[in-house]
């Protein structure tokens, strides 16, 4: 009984010993932080969240990619007005409250500015805590409205109501089918909001939705009936708002039903080539509406690609256009405020939102992007189309 | 025919539950425990056939029996392992450990093939069956499994009533105690449910995956918890009854996709649940146990 109780004495001991350790240690990095402050440090921290594994790994490692590039041709070129950049990157598993952790804990390392995170809902949950404490983020790709609801934060993509509209206005205008069925997930907030917009701007074009039919999180594995539905109501073309590896499913099955629509997806169909095992030949003729192709002409993108080729032996999708745009625009709007690295984040954060009004952008996903107040880029969509297993512009 | 091709769906559907929860209700049946890692066990079915087919080039059947022999010894090895050295202890501890093992095996396959969604190739090389001009299409895969469901399930109820170890299984099921007393190896016996569960749930993980083609560490899990309500609401113990609930269950869920609301097919599938263990609470083909105080 002596013994058990003295061990216990022990371990609470110890407990409270490194209890004390973990305070002391975040009081040094706080003093260190504000000391940084008044005299010196010459970088700027620099974090990004996103999903570097679990089911949308390939976004999130395409982000982590994108800004990587960009740091280090900002660094090579001489950095941000003389500023070389620090950059780290942390896994959220798209996760909403995994990603507030990886905030945390780029926090404690000392970030001035966040590029992220890369899905919808942990965006979110993170720009709640931006906005609190007034910290910079610009999401490459949360595309979800209320992602920059907070005026802390802006995105480079587009948002999913404006997706939604824009492949609405795109079927259109292209006269791609007078028949349209949609399926989506409705337990997803990403892909209702596309929905919602799509089906609203449908009703001033020429097209009908003749049927729509949603899955959720837990039914995402077997479409078969909704296919079957949209089959019977004989839609000629399939609009899909949701991601890759599920779409991956419904191609498959489609193909077994021998449904041959026309599949029309929006940016979380891209990386539907990468599945592993997954015939791309299902996915011929597949488009997606997306603000960047890999095969065009212009010389940023070319050398972005083969940049990107070079080191990760793979195309880059959008999600890594988007990242390192963001990574530029971030240099253009330090730039434009005249900020340098002393500055704590807040001060950088109130600099920032001025400055990213005033900026313009030529970037890999859109030539002369301006943001407004709502944190909104304003640029043009494309399409692609999937040939021989690869993107081309629609 | 669109009400056929939807029923035919259910019915595929309903064949994979069924072989699932023939593992199920045979181990409760014999052992009286619910094994809730079974769920797994067919998840690491279809890691076997996908590592064996795709990585390796196996033949794809010859890759289907490697699946179930290795789901085989996984399912005697987690008997022996984690489940024998409770033989005697509480039903609750029982249970708790195999949710244990279930969420260890989920994050082994994790640890190892990683998160990402793997698209399964169907072992089932055959063109789909067309009725009526193409309308409407019947695909092999639902054909085969429709099959190799009542197949087992025939063998199955064979092996328990015509042999001698289906015999021993029976004399265990009944009363552990006593078959002891008669020279029945109880522990070997509840061995062999695990052997015979377990290799049903690879073959079960390889249809599933052909059927709906995608392989990630929690694959298993949702048709796990589906085929344990298709055992019970076919009363669990009960062999025909896992089928019957299984096909069931199948069928009620896609035609409540189709007609009423895809987004609330799991509320009603398992609302019916409810009412039928509230008017049968033994479920559809269960036995009425008299309780021996």
């Amino acid at each position: 009984m002596k013994k058990i109780l003295s061990f216990f004495v022990g371990i609470s001991l110890i407990v409270s010993l490194a209890a004390c350790g973990g305070a002391g240690n975040t009081q040094t990095a706080s003093s260190n932080s504000s000391s940084g402050a008044a005299s010196g440090t010459s970088t700027y921290k620099i974090g990004g969240i996103g999903p570097i594994t679990g089911g949308a790994a390939i976004y999130g490692q395409a982000v982590q990619r994108g800004i990587q590039i960009a740091v280090d041709e900002i660094n090579a070129n001489g950095g941000i007005n003389g500023s070389k950049i620090e950059f780290r990157f942390e896994d959220d598993e798209h996760d909403a409250e995994k990603a507030v952790n990886a905030y945390n804990v780029l926090k404690g390392w000392g970030m001035q500015i966040l590029i992220g995170t890369v899905t919808s809902s942990p965006c979110i949950q993170v720009a709640a805590e931006t906005s609190a404490d007034n910290l910079f983020q610009i999401t490459p790709s949360g595309s979800a409205v209320e992602c920059v609801e907070n005026d802390t934060v802006f995105r480079v993509c587009f948002s999913d109501p404006d997706q939604g509209a824009a492949s609405a206005k795109y079927i259109n205008d292209k006269k791609l089918a007078t028949k349209v069925g949609v399926i989506y997930d409705s337990s997803d907030v990403y892909s209702t909001g596309v929905r919602e917009k799509f089906a609203e701007e449908a009703k001033k074009c020429d097209f009908e939705i003749v049927e729509t039919t949603e899955f959720t999180a837990d039914t995402k594995t077997d479409f078969t009936t909704q296919l079957q539905k949209l089959k019977s109501a004989g839609a000629e073309l399939v609009f899909m708002p949701f991601y890759y590896s599920e779409a991956a499913i419904v191609l498959t099955q489609a193909n077994t039903m021998d449904y041959k629509p026309i599949f029309f997806g929006v940016d979380g169909l891209d990386g539907i080539l990468t599945v592993e095992n997954f015939d791309i030949k299902l996915a011929e003729d597949v488009m997606l509406l997306t603000p960047f192709i890999a095969d065009s002409d212009d010389q940023l993108t070319k050398n972005f690609v083969n940049t990107y080729k070079r080191l990760y032996k793979e195309v880059p999708n959008q999600f890594a256009a988007d990242a390192y745009d963001a990574a530029y625009i971030v240099k253009a709007a330090l730039e434009d405020a005249g900020a340098n690295p002393n500055m704590s984040y807040s001060e950088l954060c109130d600099v920032l939102k001025e400055s990213m009004l005033n900026i313009k952008v030529n970037g890999l996903t859109g030539e002369n992007m301006t943001w407004n107040e709502s944190g909104e880029p304003n640029k043009d969509p494309k399409a692609v189309i999937i040939k021989n297993g690869a993107y081309v512009g629609a | 025919m669109a009400f056929f091709s939807y029923l035919i769906s259910g019915l595929s559907l309903g064949a994979i539950y069924a072989i699932i929860a023939l593992g199920y209700t045979m181990v409760y049946g014999i052992a009286k425990m619910l094994n809730f890692a079974h769920g797994d066990v067919i998840m690491v079915g279809g890691y076997i056939a996908f590592t064996c087919s795709i990585s390796l080039g196996v033949n794809p059947y010859i890759a289907t029996i490697i699946s179930a022999l290795g789901c085989m010894v996984l399912g005697v090895l987690v008997e022996r392992i984690a489940y024998r050295p409770l033989r005697g202890a509480q039903s609750l501890s029982v249970l708790i450990t195999a949710i244990g093992v279930s969420y260890f095996l989920q994050n082994v396959a994790l640890l190892i093939f990683g998160a990402n969604t793997k698209s399964f190739t169907s072992i089932i090389n055959m063109p789909p069956l067309k009725l009526f001009n193409g309308e409407l299409t019947i695909t092999a895969e639902a054909i085969v499994t429709i099959i190799v469901c009542l197949v087992v399930m025939a063998l199955l109820t064979l092996f328990v009533n015509k042999t001698r170890l289906g015999w021993a299984m029976m004399a265990v099921s009944e009363d552990k105690g006593a078959a002891t007393l008669m020279g029945i190896n109880s522990n070997a016996t509840i061995g062999l449910t695990f052997a015979i569960g377990s290799f049903l749930a690879g073959i079960a993980g390889v249809l599933l995956c052909s059927s709906y083609p995608t392989l990630t560490p929690t694959t298993g899990a949702m048709p796990g918890i589906k085929a344990f309500v298709a055992a019970v609401l076919g009363g669990i113990g009960s062999i025909p009854g896992a089928c019957i609930g299984g096909f069931l269950l199948g069928i009620l869920e896609n035609l409540s996709k189709a007609y009423i609301s895809s987004q609330l097919s799991d509320a009603i599938v398992f609302s019916v649940l409810i009412i039928v263990l509230l008017i049968r609470p033994t479920g559809l083909m269960g036995k009425k146990q008299i309780e021996k105080v």
